[in-house]
C-alpha cells in the first residue's frame, strides 16, 4: 500500500496544508511537525505562486508574504529532503501548473520521487489537460490527486475512475477559505466517487471548526484545511507552530470520533 | 487551426480548476449551437451596424503618407465605433450569446477599461447585471473610464492584489466566475484565457480583417502589403489578421508594448522577453521569472499591461506568419501626438503602439506599397496620462 493509501487505512484522516516559506522555511518546517505531532495524516505543501487564480485571500496573503520572502521551488526542495529525516505521513505539493512546467517538468517530477514527495494537486490542471503531467508523474510516482467540484455533475465518474492517491473533493464554489456554511450537497457526490473508485476521498474549502471537520469525514474519509492554519501562520509568525499544533490536535480529536 | 480543447500548436488549452469545466464546455456547446444559427446572426449584424455603427471607416491617411514618403497608410478607425474602441465587437458577441444561453449576469475584466465601458454598454442594452474588475493602478490611470462604467449602470471592483494592473483583474474575475456560474456569464476580453474564449473572441473580432479586405478591395483593387496592430492580449490584432493569415504576401505584424524598454524590467513584451508557460487558463508565452513566477509588467497603456499574449499569436509567431516587435512608451507616446498633429485623429495609447512602428516602416517601403493600421481605439481617456508623461498636470 502506498503511503497516501495507508494514511486514511486506519481511520478519517486530517490533512493540513501549509503554504511553504510564510513567513519562512524554519517556520514551515516548525509547523509541519507540529501537526504531525499532533494528528495530521497527510501534509499539503504549498508552492507559492505570484497569482494562485484558485486561492482566496487568507492564502494569496500566505502566497504573497513566502515570495517576498524569496522562497523558491528549489529552496522547498530542500525543505522537504530536511522534513523526510524524521516526518513520516505522506506529503503532497499543492502549487500552479507554470511551477511545474517552468521548472521543467521532468526535473520537478524526478526530484519529487527523490526527496520522498508522494503526490501533487494542481487546481489549473483539470481531467482534459492532465496529459500535460500525468506521464511523467507515473514514470517518477507520484501521484496526480484530481479535483472534484460542485460544479462537475456528469463529471464526477469519469474523474474518478482515473483519479489516483486520493480525491480531493471542493465543498463549495468559489476559492479557497473559510465558510460559516457549506451548502453543497456532497453526500450525492462522494456516492457517486464511491461507484467508480476504491481510493479515499477527502473534502476540502472552506473547513474551519471542529464541527465542520468532523462532519465532511464523516461523509467522505476525511477533511483537508488550508485557510484557517495560514490565518494562525499570518497571526503569530514564527510562534506559530505551537497554536498550528493545538489546532490540529483539536480538529483530528473532532474528526477522530466520526471514525 | 484549432484542434482538440483549443490549441493552436501547441498553445492555448483548458488550464482552469474543475469548477469551471462545465461552464467552458456548456459556452462551447453554445457557440458551436449560435454561430451558425441564423437569427443569432441576424441580431449581432443589426447591433454591429445600427447600434456600434459599423462597418468602421477604412480612412486614407494622406497627411501622414505625404509626411512618411513611403508607402500608402490606411487607418482602420475602430475608434469610431460606438464605446470608442473595437472592444464592443467582441462584446455584442458574448453579451448576446449569454443572453441566449439564459446568463443574466456579465462579469468583466479590464485595463484600460475600454472593455469595462463595453460590457457595460451591452449590459445596460440588453438589459444584464454588469460587474467589472478593474486593477486599482488602473482605476486611477483611467478614472474617466471607472465613471462611464459606472453611470452606465455597472459595478465596478477595484483590484488590490498583485501589481493593481491587468492580470490582477483577469485573476478576479476567474476567482468570481468560480463562485457564481450558473447566471453569470464571464465576458472575456481578448483572444486569451481558456478554450473557448480566444477562438470565440476572435471570431467576433474578424469582423475587422473581413471589412479592412473588402474596403480595400474596393478602394485600391488589391490586398494590402502589411497590417500593423498592437497587441496586449492581442484581440484587435488578431481579429484585424485573421482574413488575412491564408494570404502569404500580407505582412501581419503586432506591436507589443516594450515599456521602458525591453532590456529594463519595466516591459510588457511577451514575445521579446517571455517564455513558454501555463497561466490565466492557457498555455502560451509569459514574462515570468525562472520559478515560473509571472513577471510584475509595465507599460505606460493600461490595456497593453499584460504579461501574456493569446494562444494563437503565440501560434502565428512560432510559425513565423506573423511578427511582433517591442514599441516603448517614448515611441508610442510620440505617435499619439503626431498623429492628433498629423490627422487630427487622437488615437488610443495603445493603438498609439502600432502607428509608431507603422512611421518606422512606411519611409522604407515603396510608394505602391499599402499598410493598413487598426486604431482600435480613441484616445480621449489617455489625454491626462499622456500630459501627466510630458510633465503637464491636467485634471481629468
Amino acid at each position: 500500500m502506498t503511503r497516501i493509501g495507508k494514511a486514511f487505512a486506519k481511520n478519517k484522516a486530517f490533512i493540513a496544508f501549509i503554504t511553504c516559506g510564510d513567513p519562512d522555511l524554519e517556520t514551515t518546517a516548525a509547523c509541519v511537525r507540529a501537526a504531525v505531532d499532533n494528528g495530521a495524516d497527510l501534509i499539503e505543501l504549498g508552492i507559492p505562486f505570484s497569482d494562485p487564480t484558485a486561492e482566496g485571500p487568507v492564502i494569496q496573503g500566505a502566497n504573497l508574504r513566502a515570495l517576498t520572502g524569496g522562497v523558491t521551488t528549489d529552496k522547498i526542495f530542500d525543505l522537504v529532503r530536511g522534513l523526510r529525516q524524521d516526518v513520516e505521513v505522506p506529503m503532497v505539493f499543492m502549487t500552479y501548473a507554470n511551477v511545474v512546467f517552468s521548472y521543467g517538468a521532468e526535473r520537478f517530477f524526478s526530484t519529487c520521487h527523490e526527496i520522498g514527495m508522494d503526490g501533487i494537486i494542481l487546481p489549473d490542471l483539470p481531467f482534459e489537460e492532465k496529459e500535460e503531467f500525468l506521464p511523467l508523474c507515473h514514470a517518477y510516482g507520484v501521484n496526480l490527486i484530481s479535483l472534484i467540484a460542485p460544479t462537475s455533475e456528469n463529471r464526477i465518474a469519469m474523474i474518478a475512475r482515473e483519479a489516483e492517491g486520493f480525491l480531493y473533493i471542493v465543498s463549495s464554489l468559489g476559492v479557497t477559505g473559510t465558510r460559516s456554511e457549506i451548502k453543497t450537497d456532497l453526500e450525492s457526490i462522494v456516492s457517486v466517487v464511491r461507484q467508480n473508485t476504491e481510493i479515499p476521498c477527502a473534502i476540502g474549502f472552506g473547513i474551519s471548526t471542529p464541527q465542520q471537520g468532523a462532519k465532511m469525514a464523516g461523509i467522505s474519509d476525511g477533511a483537508i484545511v488550508g485557510s484557517a492554519i495560514v490565518k494562525l501562520i499570518e497571526k503569530y509568525g514564527k510562534e506559530a507552530p505551537a497554536y498550528v499544533g493545538a489546532y490540529v490536535r483539536e480538529m483530528k480529536e473532532a474528526i477522530r470520533k466520526v471514525s | 487551426m484549432t484542434n482538440h480543447n483549443g490549441r493552436f500548436g501547441v498553445h492555448g488549452g483548458q488550464y482552469i480548476p474543475e469548477t469551471l469545466m462545465n461552464a467552458v464546455i456548456e459556452l462551447e456547446e453554445a457557440y458551436n449551437h449560435y454561430k451558425e444559427d441564423k437569427q443569432f446572426n441576424q441580431e449581432l449584424t443589426e447591433l454591429f451596424n445600427e447600434y456600434a455603427g459599423r462597418p468602421s471607416r477604412l480612412y486614407f491617411a494622406r497627411k501622414m503618407t505625404e509626411d512618411l514618403g513611403g508607402a500608402k497608410i490606411y487607418l482602420k478607425r475602430e475608434d469610431l465605433n460606438h464605446t470608442g474602441s473595437h472592444k464592443i465587437n467582441n462584446v455584442l458577441g458574448q453579451a448576446l450569446l449569454a443572453k441566449k444561453m439564459g446568463k443574466t449576469r456579465l462579469i468583466a475584466e479590464t485595463g484600460a477599461g475600454q472593455h469595462g465601458v463595453a460590457t457595460a454598454t451591452a449590459a445596460a442594452l440588453l438589459g444584464m447585471e454588469c460587474v467589472v474588475f478593474m486593477g486599482e493602478e488602473d482605476t486611477v490611470r483611467q478614472a474617466l473610464n471607472v465613471y462611464r462604467m459606472r453611470l452606465l449602470g455597472a459595478e465596478v471592483i477595484p483590484v488590490k492584489t498583485g501589481t493593481g494592473t491587468l492580470k490582477d483583474a483577469v485573476s478576479e474575475a476567474m476567482r468570481e466566475w468560480t463562485s457564481r456560474i450558473a447566471d453569470t456569464h464571464y465576458c472575456l476580453g481578448s483572444v486569451m484565457g481558456p478554450h473557448p474564449f480566444p477562438t470565440i473572441v476572435r471570431d467576433f473580432q474578424a469582423v475587422i480583417s473581413r471589412e479592412i479586405k473588402a474596403q480595400l478591395m474596393e478602394k485600391e483593387g488589391k490586398l494590402p502589403d502589411a497590417v500593423i496592430a498592437c497587441v496586449g492580449g492581442g484581440s484587435n490584432a488578431m481579429g484585424s489578421f485573421y482574413h488575412f493569415i491564408d494570404d502569404a504576401d500580407v505582412k501581419l505584424i503586432g506591436c507589443e508594448a516594450a515599456g521602458r524598454g525591453i532590456d529594463t524590467f519595466e516591459t510588457a513584451a511577451t514575445i521579446s522577453t517571455g517564455r513558454l508557460g501555463i497561466f490565466h487558463g492557457m498555455k502560451s508565452y509569459f514574462c515570468q521569472d525562472g520559478y515560473g513566477q509571472i513577471a510584475p509588467v509595465y507599460s505606460i497603456s493600461a490595456g497593453l499591461d499584460y504579461p501574456g499574449i493569446g494562444p494563437e499569436h503565440a501560434y502565428l509567431h512560432d510559425i513565423g506568419r506573423a511578427q511582433y516587435v517591442p514599441v516603448t512608451d517614448e515611441e508610442a507616446v510620440e505617435a499619439f501626438e503626431y498623429l492628433s498633429r498629423t490627422e487630427g485623429i487622437i488615437p488610443a495609447i495603445e493603438s498609439a503602439h502600432a502607428i509608431a512602428y507603422a512611421r518606422k516602416i512606411a519611409t522604407v517601403m515603396e510608394k505602391e506599397q499599402i499598410i493598413v493600421i487598426t486604431i482600435s481605439g480613441r484616445g480621449d481617456k489617455d489625454c491626462a496620462a499622456i500630459a501627466r508623461y510630458r510633465g503637464e498636470d491636467i485634471h481629468d
